[in-house]
This record gives C-alpha cells, structure tokens and sequence, in this order.
C-alpha cells in the first residue's frame, strides 16, 4: 500500500490506454480444431487429396453471425482436404480489408453493402438493390486492388430500424417514411458507429428527413434491452437478429421503403493468387455451402450461437450436417 | 516507441492522428461528412474529464468516509481490503450492461459503473493511510483532550494524506481509462474515436489513444500537485 511513483502511474495510463485501443484493433488467430469427413451423399463435399499442399487462413470479423460463416468455410475447405486455420476476431472491416490485402488471411466473409461502401465509397443509394448486381460491382472494384470475390449468399443482412409490435401498432408504423412527424417525440438507440453512418443514423437524417428526440449509442447487445425496457422507442437492428425470428409477436422492423440500408448478401473476398494457389475446389466448396444460407436459415444459425450460447464452430458443423454436405 | 508492438502492422501514423485532432478528416462511411477535428475534441474530452469526476466525487463519498472511519477504529479490515480487493475484480461493462436493464443505458449507469470502479483504491488506501499512522501523535491528542472526529481530522488524516491521495490518484486513472468504454452505453467520450474505427480511420483511433493519455496525465499531475499542497509542511520536512 506504498504510493507508487508519479512516472509509474503515467506508465500505467499510457498502458491502459494502448491496451484499450488495441483490444479494438488486434487480430489474433485462433486455430480450428474441427475436422470434416469424407463420405460422400447429396450434395456432400469430396476430399480431394491433391489440396492437401495448400495451407488457407479463413477470416472473419468477431461478431457471432461472422464467426460463424468463418466456421462454415473453414470446415468446408478442411472437408475438401484443404489445410485451414482460421482467424475469426478481426475487429472491423477494415482490419479484416487490411488482412486480406496484406496476406494475413486467404479470405473472408464480407457483406457486399457494407464492401462498396466502406471500401470503395459508394453512397448507399448507389448500392444496387439486387444482390448479383451489387456483387457485381463490388467485383470491378475488388479486381482493381488485386482481389477478387465469390457470388452471393441468398441472405442478405442488413440494418433495419426496430420497434416493439405495441409501439408499431399504436402509431400505425409499417415504413420509415411512417415515421415522418413523429420521430420527433420519438427516441433511438444504435450502435456507438450508428450514429455518423449514411447507412445508418445520419441517412435516416438526410434521405427521410427525419429527425429524432435523441440518439442514444449502445453496445450491440444491449439493443433489444432497450426496446424492451421500454428505454428507447426505436433501435436499430440487423435483419438477420435471431430475436426477429424467435419473438415474431414482439419485435417487427420497419420496412425501409427509401433504401438507405442497402442489402447486404455476403461475399467471400479472397486474393487472386490464393485463388491460383488453390486450384477449383476452392470457388466450389465456398459457393456450394451457402446455397443453403437463406434468411430463416442464418437467423436460426445466430440464435443458436447467440440465444442459445452455442460455440460458432458447433453451430457450423451442425448446418454442414444437416444439409448433407458433411456426414 | 511502438516498435514492440505486434502484429498487425500499425495502419496509422502519429502525423495523421495529430492532424485528426486539429482538423476534421473526410470518413468512407458518413456520406462525404467529416470527422474528428478540434470542435469534436474538445467535446468528447469535456464529456470524459466531466464524466470521470462526476463519478470519482461519487467513489469518494461512499468510500473515504467509511475507509477514514474505520482506519480510525481499526476494525473492519475485512470489509475495507477485502471487499476492496474483491471490488477490481468487477468487468465494467458486464456491470453496465447488467445495471442497463435495470435503469437503463446513459450517464447515471456510467457513473455509476465507474464509481464502482474508484471505490476499492480510495476505501483500502484511506484505511490502511489512518491504520498506519504513528501511535505516539494519537495517544498525546487523546491525552490533551481532543475529540474522535478532532484526532482524525486533526491528526491522523495530515499524517496519512500521501496515502489516502495516492488512492485517489489511483481511482482517478482507473477512471478516466475505463470511461473510453462509455460510447458503450450512451455517453459519447474520446472513446468514440477508438470505439468506431469504421467511421475515424486507424488515424482517429490513434488520435483517440493519445488523448486519453494525456488526459490521464493531466489529471494525475493535477492530483500530485494537490498532494504536495495538502500535506503538510513538517511531513514534507521529515520525508526529505
């Protein structure tokens, strides 16, 4: 219980604070102790000995949904007899952008909204409502840094403004544009990034014209807390929120008749030399494991991982089984 | 300086991070609206240093009169170090996303949930500084006749000021680091910059780091200063 020295209390601010910035941008690596089979049924994976030579570092970013489609890869590219290790915490895009860029990672998950406008700049209401147009063009400009992508999931995730059922109906709200001269007596909870977004807040703002009572960041956790507490009137969700499916009569989303969300479908972004490197299974086994990816299916997939406190790695071996591409 | 830092390569540059805090930068993410900049700085780093001594006031309400009581009985030495050691063991933000479903997310949740933090290093520290103090002062003060409240006010609290200080110096840094974490739960602090990498860049998030940095560093000289003015000028004497 002797005082320590001034110079070592300023040592430790100065840690705390590198600490606390670099827990946000570290990306560490895990690696996947799961293995794949090798029987063959519908639609099942094939090993093909001939990928055994190539070593493939499957990334994510850490939210539940992206940990998952990495174990769902990752798995896959291991039953097609790839050497797969995985990194699945990338703390954001842009980390996970960086990663792939730099050869980190072979590849990862990314939605093709949130690529085309984080990466390359595209207003939200450029982004094509469609998802193999939006593929598409994210394509063009991955190709011109060198990387390239894979067509899209069915799913599509994206941000959706959310109320409670009561709430909705009291104020008859079915679109945002609803909201038009009542938001302002209303109140809105996000996520902390929410708030400075065009895909988000500050689009509510400029293509609605809406403004709120207040916008209140929060932890993506707490989002549906608040909503039920009653502490905010409005949130903003994701669309593929397991809560959507499992309390239908409780939470309903507006529809966002003016597209400032824009769809976001995942695409896997990859380089092209891995590609080389890996030969065809690899575009195959990707594309093949998400053509059962549909909305119903991930908000399943979250809930398991999420609601239901399963390890992403478990949930994605389960879908590989289920839908008879692993035995 | 951040050569030892591991992998990944740092993206940004001290250069950027020091523009970021003086002049707004554009962001991928906002629609062509900047960022950053000295006017946001300044507010996100008032909202910090506000939150941060609105919750040590709080943290030194509850335990200096309660660690200086019974410093001064010298009982409860179970509940000063034990509970206060027990205390830093609580993750911050699962007490705020707990105490959010109870009254909710904003700056009484925050305050609180840092209070709780400051709590444990003034109550142990103000305990152990009273604990400490020389017998012989005390027993001469109860001899000519001073009250309780007057040998603990009088006697033992001068004597144990370096203590009882570096406690508060303590709080104040746990504080002020751990309120980064307050964009969280709806208090916007320096914090957002690190938070919200999307919409700063690695420049912002740097920017973010260094602020709260110095922020701490201001308040821990400011707390030394005011240390070497509350102690008095014949321990000064006696500690050199």
């Amino acid at each position: 219980m002797r005082r320590t020295t001034n110079g070592a209390r300023a040592a430790v601010a100065v840690l705390l604070a590198l600490f606390l910035s670099l827990g946000v941008a570290a990306c560490g690596s895990s690696n996947d102790e799961s293995t794949g089979s090798e029987e063959e049924g519908a639609g099942a994976i094939v090993s093909n000995p001939e990928n055994g030579s190539v070593s493939l570092t499957i990334g994510s970013k850490n939210f539940p949904e992206q940990e998952i489609l990495g174990e769902i890869y990752a798995q896959a590219l291991k039953a097609a007899g790839y050497k797969v290790t995985s990194a699945l915490n990338l703390g954001s895009e842009t980390v996970a952008h960086q990663a792939v860029k730099g050869g980190q990672i072979s590849g990862y998950p990314e939605y093709a909204s949130t690529a085309l406008t984080s990466f390359f700049g595209i207003e939200p209401e450029e982004v094509p409502a469609e998802a193999q147009a939006a593929y598409e063009k994210a394509q063009g400009e991955f190709e011109k840094e060198g990387l390239t992508a894979f067509p899209p999931t069915p799913f599509a995730s994206a941000n959706a403004v959310g109320t409670l059922k009561k709430t909705a109906e009291e104020r008859s709200l079915k679109t945002i544009s609803d909201l038009d001269g009542q938001s302002e007596e209303l109140t809105l909870d996000g996520s902390p990034e929410c708030r400075q977004r065009i895909d988000c807040l500050a689009g509510l703002e400029k293509y609605y014209g809406l403004k709120f009572k207040s916008f209140t960041p929060v932890d993506i956790s707490l989002r549906y807390t608040v909503l039920e507490k009653g502490q905010a009137d409005l949130s903003i969700l994701f669309t593929t929120d397991p809560q959507l499916a499992a309390e239908k009569d409780k939470f309903v989303i507006l529809e966002d008749d003016k597209h400032v969300f824009p769809a976001g479908n995942v695409i896997f972004v990859t380089t092209k030399p891995v590609v080389e490197e890996a030969g065809p299974d690899y575009e195959k086994t990707i594309v093949a494991v998400q053509k059962g990816l549909t909305l119903p299916v991930m908000q399943e997939l979250d809930a398991r991982v999420e609601l239901e406190k399963q390890s992403p790695a478990k949930a994605a071996s389960a879908y590989l089984k289920e839908a008879g591409y692993t035995g | 300086m951040t050569g030892a830092l591991p992998s990944p390569p740092p993206l940004a540059s001290f250069g950027g991070a020091i523009e970021f805090i003086f002049e707004p930068q554009s962001s991928s993410v906002t629609g062509g609206k900047k960022v950053g900049g000295f006017e946001q700085v300044v507010e996100l780093a008032v909202n910090q240093l506000e939150l941060t001594l609105l919750a040590l006031a709080v943290s030194m309400v509850v335990a200096l009169p309660l660690g200086l009581y019974l410093g001064h009985r010298g009982t409860g030495e179970l509940l000063a170090i034990g509970l206060g050691n027990a205390g830093r063991a609580i993750p911050e933000l699962a007490l705020i996303a707990f105490m959010a479903a109870a009254i909710g997310v904003g700056w009484r949740n925050v305050t609180i949930a840092l209070a709780i933090l400051g709590i444990p290093p003034i109550l142990t520290n103000a305990f152990v500084g009273i604990r400490q103090v020389d017998r012989a002062p005390v027993d001469a003060a109860r001899g000519i006749g001073m009250s309780e409240l007057g040998i603990l006010w009088r006697v033992e609290l001068p004597l144990a000021i370096p203590t009882v200080m570096a406690g508060i110096r303590g709080a104040t840094i746990a504080i002020v680091a751990t309120a980064t974490i307050a964009p969280l739960a709806g208090v916007l602090t320096l914090g957002d910059f690190i938070i919200n990498r999307n919409v700063y860049g690695a420049d912002g998030l740097l920017a973010g780091a260094i602020l709260v940095a110095l922020l701490a560093m201001a308040l821990e000289f400011s707390l030394a200063a005011l240390q070497r003015a509350l102690t008095s000028k014949g321990l000064k004497v006696s500690a050199a």
